[in-house]
C-alpha cells in the first residue's frame, strides 16, 4: 500500500481553487478515478497520479430542479462523462430552466464568479 | 447457497398507523406493529432471539427496540443499506438461521415522519457527497429524475408511461381501505403537476406519510406449529456497487438484475413462474426500471408494458396490490411493506384485492438512489 502523503479529496479541491481541474489516473491499470480515492476502485493498487483533464465530454442525463422565481428560478443538474471514462456531477451554464439535450459536447470551465467546476456547451462562445 | 430455500418461514405481519400516526412517537409505533405481528404469528416475545430493523430516526435501532420492546437477542442486525434494508434482513435471517445463530427473528421499522415534519426524513452525509450536493440536486428525487431522463432518451420511454405508474398503483390503492391516496387519479393529473426535478412533477413521487410495520421470521419447522399458514422465503439475493447516482456504472441497468438473478437462483424458480410483484415505488420509474431488470419484459419495453394496463387491477402481473409508496403509504423506507403485502396477499387475506390463485410472489426493495437493491421470493406451503 502507497500511503498517500495527504486527502486526495483536499487535494482536488485545493487545485480546483488554483484554477486547474485534474482527475486522477491508476499508475498500475491505467484506468481514471473520480471522486477522488485513495485507493483504485478497479484494480486497488494506490498508485494514483493526478492527471491534468481537458474537461471534454458528453452530458449523459440533465434533470432540471424546480426552484420558487425569487430563490433565483429552476437551474439544470446533469451528469458529465468525460473522454478519460469518468462520470461526473455537475451544471451546463446557459440554458436557464431549459433542459440540457443529452448527448451535447460540452467543456469544463472554472468560471471567477462560481468556485464549482462547471460546463458550458463546446461549441459556445 | 441454494440450500436455504425454505429453510425459514414469515409467520406473522403487521402495519400499524399507515398514512398517519399523530401523538405517537417512531419508537412506540414500532413497537405496536411488532407486538401485533407477534400476536399475528401467535408467538411470545420470550421465544424472539433474533432481531433486525433500520429506522430514519434511530441510528442504532436495534439497541434502542431491545430495550424498549425487552428483548436480548443472540443474534442482531442493524444493516442499514436504504429503503431495502428488510429484504436483506430476512436474507440474513436465512443464513443465520440456518447457522443455528437464532431461530425466531423480528424485522421492525417506524416512522412518524409526516406527523412530525411533514417531509421526506432522509440522513445524506459525507464530505464525498460534495461532488453532488455542489450542483443542487434535491435528495432523492434528482437522482431518480437522471436515471428517468436517460431512460426516456435511450428506449423512447414517454411522460405518459412514467404517469401510467402512478395511476396504476392508485387504481390498486382504491381497492385497499388501508392506502393513504385513494382519490381518482388520471394520466392529465400526473403529466401536468408541478414540476420537481424533471421529468417528475409531484405526481411521480412518492407519498410522505407515516407507516409502521413488522414481521415474524421463524425457522421453517417453528413457523409450521404456529397459528398462521406459513409464507416460505423461496430465495433472496441482495446487491450494491455504488451510493451516488454519479458511480452507477448504467443509469438504466441497475444492480435489481444481480440480486433477483440470486434470488431466482436460491429459489429455483423462474420469472415465469412469478405470479405477483412488490416493489419499491420511490418514483414512477423505478417499477419500470424493475419490470425490466427482474426480468419480465425487455429492456426498455417497461414504458409500454405498463400504459397497456398490464399492472394494473385485471391486468396479467398484479405489481403493487396495496399501492405501494405512491398511493399506500411512503415512512421513508418503504422495503418492508413489500413482503407484509406480498404475506398478506399469499395467505390470501387481502380481502377486494385479492390475487387469485397465488403460490409464488417476488418482494423487492431499493435503497438510497437505487444505490442497493434486496429481492425476496415468497411462496406458499404448495411451492415446498
Amino acid at each position: 500500500m502507497i500511503t498517500p502523503s495527504e486527502s486526495p479529496e483536499a487535494a482536488y479541491r485545493a487545485a480546483l481553487e488554483a484554477g486547474r481541474f485534474q482527475v486522477q489516473r491508476c499508475a498500475d491499470c491505467s484506468a481514471f478515478a473520480f471522486p477522488p480515492r485513495v485507493v483504485c476502485p478497479t484494480c486497488g493498487s494506490g498508485a494514483l497520479e493526478w492527471r491534468a483533464s481537458a474537461g471534454i465530454g458528453a452530458v449523459h442525463s440533465c434533470t432540471v430542479v424546480n426552484r420558487r422565481a425569487e430563490a433565483g428560478g429552476p437551474y439544470n443538474v446533469v451528469l458529465v462523462d468525460l473522454e478519460e471514462g469518468v462520470r461526473l456531477m455537475s451544471h451546463v451554464v446557459g440554458f436557464g430552466a431549459q433542459e440540457v439535450p443529452l448527448d451535447l459536447r460540452v467543456r469544463a470551465q472554472i468560471a471567477p464568479e462560481d468556485p464549482r467546476l462547471t460546463f458550458r456547451a463546446e461549441d459556445a462562445e | 447457497m441454494s440450500g436455504l430455500r425454505g429453510n425459514c418461514a414469515i409467520a406473522g405481519v403487521a402495519t400499524f398507523g399507515i398514512g398517519e400516526t399523530p401523538g405517537f412517537d417512531a419508537m412506540e409505533a414500532q413497537a405496536i406493529a411488532a407486538a401485533m405481528a407477534l400476536e399475528d404469528a401467535g408467538i411470545d416475545k420470550s421465544r424472539v432471539d433474533g432481531l433486525f430493523g433500520a429506522m430514519q430516526s434511530e441510528f442504532l435501532n436495534t439497541l434502542a427496540f431491545s430495550e424498549y420492546f425487552g428483548i436480548a437477542p443472540t443474534f442482531s442486525s442493524n444493516n442499514r443499506i436504504g429503503g431495502s434494508s428488510f429484504l436483506a434482513h430476512v436474507q440474513e435471517a436465512m443464513a443465520a438461521i440456518e447457522a443455528g445463530l437464532c431461530s425466531v427473528a423480528l424485522i421492525t421499522y417506524g416512522s412518524v415522519q409526516r406527523s412530525l415534519m411533514g417531509k421526506l426524513q432522509t440522513a445524506v452525509s459525507a464530505a464525498w457527497t460534495r461532488h453532488e450536493t455542489d450542483y443542487g440536486p434535491r435528495f432523492p428525487v434528482s437522482s431518480y429524475a437522471l436515471m428517468a431522463r436517460r431512460h426516456m432518451h435511450e428506449f423512447g420511454t414517454t411522460r405518459e408511461h412514467l404517469a401510467h405508474v402512478a395511476v396504476s398503483a392508485r387504481k390498486w390503492a382504491q381497492l385497499n381501505p388501508e392506502a393513504f391516496a385513494r382519490g381518482p387519479l388520471s394520466v392529465g393529473d400526473v403529466v401536468t403537476a408541478r414540476s420537481v426535478s424533471s421529468p417528475f412533477g409531484t405526481l411521480d413521487c412518492c407519498l410522505v406519510t407515516d407507516g409502521s410495520g413488522a414481521l415474524v421470521i421463524a425457522r421453517a419447522d417453528i413457523a409450521r406449529d404456529l397459528k398462521r399458514p406459513p409464507v416460505y422465503v423461496l430465495g433472496a439475493g441482495v446487491a450494491h456497487r455504488a451510493k451516488h447516482v454519479l458511480g452507477m456504472e448504467s443509469l438504466t441497468t441497475t444492480t435489481a438484475v444481480e440480486s433477483a438473478a440470486r434470488a431466482c437462483a436460491m429459489a429455483r424458480v423462474d420469472v415465469a413462474d412469478i405470479q405477483m410483484l412488490q416493489v419499491y415505488d420511490a418514483f414512477t420509474i423505478n417499477t419500470i426500471l424493475l419490470l425490466e431488470d427482474l426480468g419480465f419484459v425487455e429492456k426498455g419495453a417497461g414504458g409500454p408494458f405498463v400504459a397497456e394496463g398490464r399492472i394494473a387491477p385485471g391486468g396479467e402481473l398484479p405489481v403493487n396490490t396495496n399501492g405501494g409508496g405512491l398511493s399506500c403509504c411512503h415512512p421513508g423506507m418503504y422495503g418492508l411493506f413489500t413482503l407484509i403485502e406480498g404475506v398478506r396477499q399469499l395467505r390470501g387475506e387481502a380481502g377486494e384485492r385479492q390475487v387469485p390463485g397465488l403460490d409464488v410472489a417476488l418482494c423487492h426493495g431499493v435503497g438510497g438512489a437505487f444505490s442497493s437493491n434486496a429481492t425476496c421470493i415468497l411462496g406458499t406451503e404448495a411451492t415446498l
